[in-house]
């Protein structure tokens, strides 16, 4: 069992060994890759705290019904109870048109065009909590609020909330996109490393081959060696995006000051991280694999 | 210990390095293998280590026929034996002792107990004290002894030697012809190929002559009884 454990950690040497027999394009293979995987995980990073943000900025969803003008008291009245009624909505707001006018007033502090109106130019409005917070259903909701006697205009508050929220997904599909492509660039690379280095160890094969080492033993530097620089990319990778949020967290800060928002740039979390690592490693092991079966083979003794 | 029975080898391309060959050699038993070079020397002995398989008939070894051994199971096979060859075949980009410790890794030797054993063999060869040094730095003798050095340090039963003095002075061809009579003498079997027509006047080892892939007949000497046959199991 100890020996078995001695004999990996023998080969693991040999292979960082050979990694850096020549430092320089050892350390220029780790940056590629680390590079190339940084690209998608970083957008990804980017994605997931624009998420955040629009959840933030977005709050809870928002129907505003503004009434005709025409409206009674009575239809009012009338309208509060058919909204109270309705099974999609749990809170009403109602805003008379004399109590917007005057907020209108102190927000805007235009009191004094305000006060040289001779009409009110404002309607009485419902402002309605939906229960649901989907897209579909509030536009559903919003259509159907539409239709009531008395509404002159149903609008949705956080509409482009939504609409940016679609925008995303369309950019997730793309960092997906992007991924894929990228680990097969990964995938080539490491299949490249490990065919030059299985062609400068031929004459070590065939000998090794000679005197009676398996296709396995032969094979677990190279899986190593695959498995191991995926791990080292992956590593430059995650050190790559912790130093752009580091540099964009200050503009960041001073940007969500200017918005009274308390938004922080979050990191790559634990379980993405390990995610990330995990998945380099397992890229660069498949490289290594696909390049072994493919070129070992091909050296016999002779 | 090992057996050919009706071997031929047919190289793609046409040319037939071997016709109809069968010997049988036995367990502790040393022979030489000669004939002019293109004879079939090295095909034969590639043939025991299953580097290469017959076209017909059937190689024995330690009866189990290796011309038709799964890929798999090779490596076992040559662990078992210890090859030595011409151009000795050594990793110049390690040291003696690492050379030597090669076999023993590939089998998965327990660390102290390997080095140990690669201390014996290399002093058996007499280099034990070149252990650090790069092969490159030996004579074309020590090359070779380093090569056998490698061939015995996991014990084979078998050791197998394709023209291990070929390019050597003949004070050298001695002191490894010394070596492989030592392992003879502790029940190694061998079978060693040369065209040294000196080493074979001067030596009273059962000889196989091959000319253009066939065995010559008679021996130079009587073929000893064989204790053990190859159909036997």
């Amino acid at each position: 069992m100890m020996s078995a454990f001695n004999q990996h950690l023998g080969v693991m040497k040999t292979a960082l060994r050979r990694m850096f027999t020549s430092p320089l394009a050892g350390f220029l293979n780790i940056l590629v890759i680390g590079i190339a995987l940084s690209l998608p995980a970083g957008m990804y990073v980017l994605l997931q705290n624009t998420q955040n943000l629009v959840a933030q900025l977005s709050g809870s969803p928002q129907i505003s019904l503004f009434l005709t003008m025409e409206t009674t008291a009575d239809d009012i009245a009338q309208l509060r109870n058919q909204l109270a009624l309705h099974k999609g909505i749990h809170d009403i707001e109602f805003i008379s048109r004399t109590a917007a006018l005057e907020q209108l007033g102190k927000n805007s502090g235009l009191d004094d065009v305000i006060a040289g109106l001779e009409d009110n130019p404002l309607p009485d409005a419902y402002v309605v909590s939906p229960t649901a917070t989907d897209a579909k259903s509030l536009e559903e909701l919003r259509n159907e609020l539409q239709q009531l006697p008395g509404v002159e205009l149903a609008q949705l508050d956080s509409a482009w909330a939504y609409k940016l929220e679609a925008l995303l997904e369309f950019a997730r599909i793309a960092v997906l996109v992007l991924a894929s492509l990228l680990s097969l660039g990964l995938i080539a690379i490491t299949f490249n490393t490990i065919r030059l280095q299985i062609l400068t160890q031929r004459d070590e094969i065939q000998i090794a081959r000679l005197i009676g080492a398996t296709d396995a033993f032969i094979r677990r530097p190279f899986m190593y060696f695959g498995a191991l620089q995926g791990l080292f990319g992956g590593i430059t990778a995650w050190l790559i995006i912790a130093l752009s949020l580091q540099l964009l967290r200050l503009p960041m800060a001073t940007l969500s000051q200017l918005y009274s928002s308390t938004f922080t740039l979050q990191a790559l979390s634990l379980s993405d991280s390990l995610s990330l690592l995990l998945f380099s490693v397992y890229l660069g092991w498949l490289g290594a694999w696909l390049s072994v079966a493919r070129h070992l083979s091909q050296i016999e003794p002779r | 210990m090992i057996a050919f029975n009706q071997v031929s080898k047919r190289y793609p391309g046409g040319y037939e390095a071997l016709k109809h060959v069968s010997f049988e050699l036995a367990k502790g038993e040393m022979a030489f293998l000669s004939g002019h070079s293109g004879a079939g020397k090295s095909t034969l002995l590639k043939l025991i280590a299953a580097i290469e398989r017959p076209t017909s008939g059937s190689v024995l070894v330690n009866n189990q026929n290796v011309s038709v051994l799964k890929k798999g199971a090779l490596p076992y096979l040559r662990r078992n034996l210890g090859l030595i060859f011409q151009d000795h075949k050594l990793l110049f980009d390690r040291t003696v002792f690492d050379n030597v410790l090669l076999p023993l890794q590939i089998c998965g030797f327990d660390h102290r107990e390997s080095g140990k054993r690669v201390r014996a063999a290399l002093d058996k060869v007499g280099l034990l004290n070149r252990e650090k040094s790069n092969p490159i730095a030996l004579s074309g003798g020590e090359q070779q002894r380093l090569c056998i050095a490698r061939a015995i340090v996991n014990r084979p039963s078998i050791l197998l030697a394709d023209e291990p003095t070929g390019n050597l002075d003949a004070e050298y061809a001695q002191e490894i012809m010394a070596i492989f009579n030592s392992f003879h003498q502790v029940g190694v079997t061998l079978l060693i190929s040369t065209h040294d027509a000196d080493m074979l006047r001067n030596s009273h080892v059962r000889v196989i002559a091959l000319k253009h892939g066939e065995i010559q007949h008679p021996a130079s000497h009587p073929e000893p009884v064989i204790p053990t046959g190859a159909g036997q199991t």
